[in-house]
């Protein structure tokens, strides 16, 4: 028995082995093969943004030959230039920084608020309530848009930035709400129980201890906000006429449809520099908090399950 | 009944209650900014549209009521077939192409391999890019004479077709753009692929299982709830396709991008409908609840829940 016992670990011992580095070699073609496809997929998914930069930095004119000059010569920054006074874009620009930064505070502080409430305090109805709230969520916005035009038109509120800041003031919405709750969630109770023995007040323990803690959910909310109101475009198109108040998503579209109707071809080389312009802050806030966009929506996607 | 109520038991009985008043209220209180939102923007307006559903009402003068003749009116309406049916098309065809490269990016960016954090910041940078810019890029890259869409077919010997102006290309343009930007789904798949436990694939590899079939038969199981989410999510998204339109079709060529809500949109703002354009709202909202429950329906299928006994 016992050297059969040693020939067959022998035999187990160079199966093994004989495994490991025919697995070893596939793990090293399947690496290979899949930076293949993550080159693949990357130049693809660039090809886009690309173009709009080379077009943006090319001459009058020049973006209209085919085919195509892939790198524009000569370069020039030109469009950067001429599309500030050519649009007002500026006024435009400085419209859509106004709303999104006054929209975001609200949805920061309110969402907070109202998070901390559905997460850390029990009174009644609360979970009727937080279930209403997920509701709205899955409410198309096409459905309220007609009477809120008309509530908005009641107050005065047409052709201000109000109606894209103060809806803002009130939660901010149920995804955020949600958001931040589930942040909280994760926090020790204890913290609370400790402070409420301690004779804290409710809005002290919200104020003091959870809002300092929660500061990963709240920049990623932040984010989010930033981003929705820079890039929203169907309520701007709704509740503003003139240009006085025109955020840059309304402007670019209006650049687009004016340049068609007026000189028969858009000028594609401004359009793509007001885009490129539009572009940046984005850019810049997803660089500088890329973490936070990603936890966010594994935060937010997986507790679908 | 848990330790902080076995607690609070003994503590005398009214001082008792004033505790849980006073918890009720700052309750109430947290939460009130959303209480009272919810009451002026979703509340009161599902109310009053649904009010002025029954009427004909183009903001000037008041709501004349009129029964349900909008609704009578949109089942003879030719357009409301051609939005429906544009809108549909437009999601059966999108949603699972996007679901299936979503996949596709978070399976290739699920390796321990150096530099993943580029890729996964590249993938991810068109979803970040506002749709306006995207549209209006678009709508230069699929232009008829200098486009880079036809660049790319002429290097095949492909010849070009007029995208945005061809009724029958106009929807596989729209299809395109949408898959430009499926960050959102690829983070959440890349969530899902990373909560596969290990043991599981390991296990069936020493079974004997090659990549493929592990993925087929381990992987795919397990994140089924994630597809599932992202396919809801997809379609509800979908069926609200609207800027992309707008900007660069109107709903054109010959209707063929005429989707619902910028149907919706036109009746309202374009020809001051707005008790029609109520009614075809709620319309939209059922067909997105009809559509939701059939997938949770069907899910129960398909979809596997890990601890969940069937």
């Amino acid at each position: 028995m016992a050297p059969a016992t040693a020939n067959d670990t022998d035999l187990l011992v160079t199966i093994t082995h004989k495994r490991t580095r025919s697995a070893n070699v596939r793990t090293s073609i399947v690496k290979v093969m899949d930076y293949w496809m993550l080159i693949l997929i990357a130049a693809v998914s660039s090809i886009p943004l690309l173009w709009m930069l080379t077009t943006s930095l090319k001459q009058d004119g020049r973006e209209f030959r085919f085919p195509p000059e892939l790198i524009p010569n000569p370069a020039t920054l030109r469009p950067y230039i001429d599309v500030w006074p050519e649009t007002g874009l500026h006024v435009f620009f400085l419209n859509s920084v106004l709303v999104t930064v006054l929209a975001t505070i609200g949805t920061v502080i309110t969402c907070s608020m109202v998070a901390y409430g559905f997460a850390r305090i029990d009174f009644p109805g609360k979970n009727v309530l937080f279930i209403l709230m997920l509701s709205t969520m899955m409410l198309p916005a096409i459905v309220t848009l007609v009477p809120t035009f008309v509530l908005f038109r009641v107050l005065g509120w047409i052709d201000t930035p109000m109606p894209l800041i103060v809806p803002y003031w009130f939660g901010g919405g149920a995804f955020y709400i949600f958001l931040v709750r589930q942040f909280m969630l994760q926090l020790p109770v204890e913290l609370d129980e400790a402070a409420l023995a301690d004779g804290a007040s409710y809005f002290r323990i919200y104020w003091n201890i959870l809002l300092p803690l929660s500061g990963p959910a709240l920049a990623t909310v932040a984010i989010f906000s930033t981003v929705a109101h820079w890039n929203e475009f169907l309520a701007p198109l709704i509740f503003l006429n003139s240009e006085k108040w025109r955020t840059i998503a309304l402007a670019l579209r209006n650049f687009l449809v004016d340049s068609t109707a007026f000189a028969a071809v858009p000028r594609w080389n401004l359009l793509m520099a007001s885009g490129v312009v539009m572009l940046i802050p984005i850019l810049v806030l997803f660089f500088a908090a890329q973490k936070y966009f990603v936890r966010g929506i594994a935060l937010t996607g997986l507790t679908g399950k | 009944m848990t330790v902080a109520d076995v607690t609070r038991a003994t503590a005398p009985r009214s001082r008792m209650r004033g505790a849980k008043l006073t918890r009720y209220l700052w309750g109430y209180l947290f939460i009130s900014p959303w209480i009272v939102g919810f009451l002026i923007f979703t509340a009161y307006p599902m109310v009053y549209s649904a009010i002025i559903s029954f009427t004909a009402f183009d903001l000037l003068t008041p709501p004349r009521f009129i029964g349900a003749d909008n609704f009578g009116r949109m089942i003879g309406d030719d357009l409301f077939y051609i939005a429906l049916g544009n809108t549909a098309f437009y999601t059966f065809i999108s949603v699972p192409l996007q679901i299936i490269l979503a996949l596709a990016m978070a399976v290739a960016l699920n390796q321990k391999l150096q530099g993943i954090n580029i890729f996964r910041t590249l993938f991810y940078l068109p979803t970040v890019t506002p749709a306006v810019a995207s549209v209006v890029l678009f709508v230069y890259m699929f232009n008829f004479k200098f486009g880079f869409f036809n660049w790319a077919l002429s290097w095949f010997f492909i010849p070009g077709v007029n995208w945005l102006g061809d009724p029958n290309w106009v929807k596989p343009a729209f299809i395109i753009m949408s898959l430009w930007s499926v960050g959102p789904q690829m983070v959440i798949f890349l969530a899902g692929l990373q909560s596969v436990p290990v043991t599981l694939i390991e296990a069936a590899s020493i079974d004997g299982a090659g990549p493929l079939r592990r993925f087929w038969h381990v992987t795919i199981p397990m994140i089924t709830p994630v597809i599932f989410f992202n396919l809801v999510i997809g379609v509800i998204g979908s069926f609200q396709v609207f800027t992309v339109a707008y900007i660069a079709t109107s709903g054109g060529p010959v209707n063929a991008t005429l989707f619902y809500v910028l149907w919706i949109f036109q009746n309202a703002f374009q020809y001051f409908k707005m008790g029609y354009a109520a009614t075809v709202a709620w319309v939209l909202l059922a067909i997105i609840l009809i559509f939701t429950l059939i997938q949770f329906y069907v899910a129960r299928r398909w979809v596997y829940y890990e601890g969940a006994t069937k």
